[in-house]
């Protein structure tokens, strides 16, 4: 795999380049937007959600920022990622090219928006005077497992929405449910062990629950995480290649 | 011919092709159907053993009517879809152009798809960006090379994708429709082009409906029917004076109609009959032979 994309790796940029232009083309404040957006995201539930839970959570506003930082990322990128296998059927239906290089080429804008996310929210973390520790750099391990997550859950729903337009909108309501069962603006201690259980079952939440316990209470969570964080996206990334190859030569009946 | 690997062959290809309902109709409906019995797909031979080798230097025209299978085997021969039956090896780099003017994203500027393109067909960066001042040039293009491509006409389109896939040294050429475009001037440009990639070695497939097309620059030609193979060999001037004979005689409807299926059994039984005339000489040949022996065996002399 890693010699393919070497050799596609020209067409590899070029479709990345081609993402770039298509997105911003004719937006005033062009990247500006994904950075502005979960600000403005964050800006309304900070004014919904404080007056509820701010008086029980220390840096509420870095405890939804966190949650908030994640779970866009996750959904920003599995949405896009649904879309991008049928959005260039035009090609594969006529070019020969492996077909995670249109999901890889939309990952890598979306991780890049993800990555200015990131920028701000340092920031805000300085604001909101959380201490920077050397731990800060462990938040690599969980954004490398969601990335891979991501990719997985994109090859999934890419390969579905060729067959099934529906899952878009079946999607977006579990892209609704995950996000009120990440715990983005409230916080699960007091709920009973079995709901508590359930949420650890979330891919998204524990990968939020990580980096809070990173950024907020400067610890290091414990091994067990990191296997579980690494099993969810070695388990997403597998399924997803196995119906990329399984149905390679059968997209283009669909289409 | 024979001691030369073949640049290109296809051994008794077959491609099945889906129809039926499980396209486009969504989750809902899938489940309703599936769970009434309602649920049909239906196979389709697309190609039903379809057997040819190309070498250097040959350029294959493949003929036949609409539905006939021909984009399926250039699928088929590109990689974008598998054999169902058969094999085909291919021992150089595949260099594909079907539906040309599709696949270009309108929101690019020539420039950029000429890149993508150019990337898509698996050239590199560098060898792009020598090449690119030619495919400008080739292409006519000067002016509109950062427009949208949306802009353009869609003459300039077919001209823009012929240049690229031209203006490189692909090893295996499928163009598919390609030489049908552009006005006079740039279609006298285009012949002479491949004849020049041809010459130099390049083993190209041409579809296409212009049967002078085929005649002036093929050395090998392909008759499809219905996916069926009506004829497969290097008399060129002969399969085409028989399929403009046949399309004379066609009446114009449907593409399965029975005098379309009259020809393809009337060519397989003539191919039938020319086989068996085959073997039967083969076998008086042998007879022949082996009388000679006996009466050399009766004189005493050791047959040579």
């Amino acid at each position: 795999m890693i010699s393919k994309l070497k050799k596609h790796q020209f067409l590899f940029e070029e479709l990345v380049k081609r993402d770039f232009k298509k997105k911003y083309k004719r937006t005033i404040l062009g990247m500006g937007w994904s950075m502005l957006s979960p600000l403005l995201m964050l800006l309304v539930m900070k004014v919904v959600f404080e007056q509820f839970f701010g008086r029980t959570v220390n840096h509420y506003t870095t405890y939804l920022f966190c949650g908030l930082l994640t779970f866009q990322w996750f959904s920003e990128s599995t949405n896009s990622g649904m879309r991008c296998l049928f959005a260039n059927a035009s090609i594969f239906t006529k070019v020969n090219v492996p077909k995670y290089l249109f999901l890889f080429s939309v990952n890598i804008q979306v991780l890049l928006n993800f990555a200015l996310t990131l920028l701000v929210f340092f920031v805000f973390c300085a604001i909101d005077h959380v201490s920077f520790t050397w731990r800060f750099l462990c938040l690599v391990y969980p954004i490398t497992t969601l990335l891979l997550f991501n990719l997985g859950i994109g090859m999934v729903l890419s390969a579905l929405f060729i067959f099934f337009r529906d899952i878009d909108y079946l999607w977006t309501v579990a892209l609704q449910l995950i996000m009120y069962g990440s715990a983005i603006f409230y916080t699960v201690d007091r709920l009973p062990p079995k709901v508590q259980l359930v949420f650890s079952l979330n891919p998204v939440y524990r990968h939020v629950a990580y980096i809070r316990e990173i950024v907020l209470s400067g610890a290091i969570p414990s091994l067990g995480t990191h296997l579980t964080l690494l099993g969810f996206a070695v388990a997403a990334f597998l399924a997803g290649s196995y119906m990329y190859k399984h149905y390679n030569t059968k997209f283009l009946y669909y289409v | 011919m024979s001691d030369k690997k073949p640049m290109l062959s296809c051994r008794n290809v077959s491609i099945r092709y889906k129809v039926g309902d499980f396209k486009n109709i969504g989750l809902k409906e899938w489940v309703t159907r599936r769970l009434t019995g309602k649920y049909r797909v239906v196979d389709f031979w697309a190609d039903k053993d379809v057997s040819f080798e190309i070498f250097e230097g040959d350029m294959l025209g493949i003929i036949g009517t609409n539905g006939a299978g021909k984009s399926t085997l250039l699928k088929a021969v590109s990689g974008i879809m598998e054999p169902t039956k058969g094999r085909i090896v291919r021992n150089g780099r595949v260099s594909a152009l079907l539906e040309l003017a599709s696949g270009f994203d309108g929101d690019l500027t020539v420039k950029e798809n000429a890149y993508l393109r150019g990337a898509m067909l698996g050239y590199t960066r560098r060898f792009m960006d020598e090449t690119y001042p030619y495919i400008i040039d080739f292409s006519e293009l000067k002016d509109f090379e950062n427009r949208p491509f949306k802009q353009l006409s869609s003459g300039m389109k077919s001209r823009l994708a012929f240049s690229i896939a031209s203006l490189v040294k692909p090893e295996i050429l499928i163009l598919d429709e390609v030489l049908s475009v552009g006005d006079g001037a740039f279609k006298a440009k285009s012949e002479a082009k491949m004849r020049e990639i041809i010459s130099g070695g390049a083993a190209t497939i041409l579809v296409t409906h212009s049967i002078a097309q085929v005649r002036a620059m093929c050395s090998k030609v392909l008759w499809l029917d219905s996916g069926l193979q009506v004829a497969f060999t290097d008399d060129v001037a002969g399969v085409c004076d028989c399929y403009e004979e046949y399309l004379k005689n066609r009446p114009a409807g449907p593409v399965y109609d029975p005098v379309a299926a009259k020809a393809r059994i009337d060519a397989r039984a003539a191919a039938k009959a020319r086989r068996e005339a085959e073997a039967r000489q083969m076998r008086e040949d042998a007879a022949k032979l082996r009388k000679v022996r006996e009466i050399l065996k009766r004189n005493g002399l050791r047959p040579v």
